[in-house]
């Protein structure tokens, strides 16, 4: 295992500019305790992180947050991105991007945009995102982006109270003229966690979904790429999270602390390092949190006999966390875990309360 | 699908921004960079793709192929074809 440690290249960096948002999703992906605005890395060393990544053998930067758009200085930090070489993707709620902003992106050398909408049907979208006129918005920035030639992603989350709109999700998706759409299921970390009885979708909701995504695959083939984030709570088998632990991604905060997949805070007593301190190079290799759970020899039954132990690495080590209290426990999505019933339990329980909104 | 998909004489494929051949060090050769997506690039798909500018025609595209590698027009044809549809009907190539 040793061995293989350092052999693989990160592909991917999730650059978290900032944990501000205008938008309150109660499944924010973001941790419970948000960074704060005078924390956060300035311009230049966003620019050197770029450069470093791309060193690193990183291909793409993925602008997220919060909302990259509450950063002033998100232009010139996308213009690095470019300028280092990496394929540059911004990932934005469409609120605080401006289509003076959105120009100056493309002028940047902005390669591609991923506007999230939180339903088709504009009453609900707002609610959900606790913001109101929140879906008018998006829908401009969708036909900037689009009407300057940009390529456009158009993410749905979806959950009880949208999931038996896909079709009209597509629609939607279509009209704006979106060249892909994915369709993601809530994954319970956070803040979905936190709101888990409240998102959770009924057995039914599901079949019907996958059911609904490949119809729709079929019907629109060549016109719009539909990408689905499968719900993992009714899977069998666990998701191989951000492609193995340490293998293919990493992700910055708005502080600069550099994590292997965005949630990896909610396991306690991993030490992370910080881009303030270190080289993107060095952390990537050495950093303990890195270190913790990379390969899969420290993975118990049933991962050590399963076969597809080299496919999903034992799943998610945050779920596995967050549900078992061990962060090397078998991800108990699968249904060969001693701890499935966790899972399954959950997924029956539905509760009509009030979203607790990210704020 | 990409079986039937055939593409007119006259097309001129064209990578769309947002859809970028690059070389990378890390991975050993070509690649090309899309949405969410990073495909390698073999030897020939590099030399199909970085033809795909907007300017050639398809069948302009082919001859090239064909001449410049010495191979039957055929067989060059079946495999650009190919590549195109399949990149065509993710949205990744306009034609």
């Amino acid at each position: 295992m040793a061995q293989a440690r350092n052999r693989t290249k990160p592909l991917g960096l999730l650059a978290e500019l900032t944990h501000r948002c205008p938008l309150g999703c109660p499944y924010c992906s973001n941790p419970l305790t948000l960074e704060r605005r005078e924390d956060e890395l300035d311009t230049a060393t966003w620019a050197r992180v770029c450069l470093e990544a791309a060193e690193l053998g990183v291909l793409q930067v993925h602008l997220s947050g919060g909302e990259p758009g509450s950063r002033r200085d998100l232009v010139e930090i996308a213009a690095s991105a470019r300028r280092a070489g990496l394929y540059t993707n911004l990932i934005t709620s469409g609120v605080g991007i401006t289509a003076r902003t959105m120009r100056d992106l493309w002028e940047a050398g902005l390669d591609h945009v991923q506007l999230s909408i939180q339903d088709s049907d504009a009453v609900s979208a707002d609610h959900i995102a606790g913001y109101k006129g929140a879906f008018q918005r998006k829908h401009a920035l969708a036909t900037e982006a689009v009407r300057l030639g940009l390529m456009l992603t158009i993410n749905f989350v979806v959950h009880r109270a949208n999931v038996d709109r896909i079709i009209e999700m597509v629609d939607l998706a279509l009209a704006l003229k979106a060249s892909r759409i994915e369709i993601a299921h809530v994954q319970y970390y956070g803040w979905a966690l936190k709101n888990r009885s409240a998102l959770m979708p009924t057995r039914e909701q599901v079949d019907r979904a996958v059911t609904s995504v490949e119809d729709l695959r079929r019907k629109h083939q060549g016109r719009i790429v539909i990408d689905a984030v499968l719900p993992d709570y009714h899977a069998r088998f666990p998701k191989p999270c951000v492609g193995g632990w340490g293998r293919r991604s990493l992700n910055v905060t708005p502080s600069g602390k550099v994590l292997p997949c965005h949630a990896a805070e909610s396991i306690p007593d991993l030490e992370f390092w910080n881009v303030r301190d270190r080289s993107l190079a060095d952390i990537w290799a050495s950093s303990p949190a890195f270190n913790a759970f990379r390969g899969t020899a420290y993975l118990p039954e049933p991962c050590t006999s399963c076969e597809r132990r080299e496919i999903d690495f034992g799943g998610c080590r945050c779920q596995a966390f967050l549900l078992t209290g061990d962060g090397r426990a078998t991800d108990p999505v699968c249904h060969l875990s001693p701890d499935h019933d966790l899972v399954a339990k959950a997924a029956e329980i539905h509760t009509d309360a009030p979203y607790h909104y990210r704020r | 699908m990409a079986d039937d998909f055939t593409i007119a004489p006259g097309a001129k494929p064209r990578l769309p921004r947002g859809v970028r051949l690059t070389h990378s060090e890390a991975q050993g050769g070509w690649v090309l960079l899309a949405p969410e997506r990073i495909f390698k690039a073999d030897a020939i798909a590099f030399e199909i793709l970085r033809r795909c500018t907007g300017e050639a025609t398809f069948d302009a595209l082919v001859d090239d192929l064909a001449r410049t590698f010495d191979a039957p027009r055929e067989r060059i044809h079946a495999d650009v074809t190919k590549l195109l549809a399949g990149l065509a009907e993710k949205k990744l190539l306009e034609l």
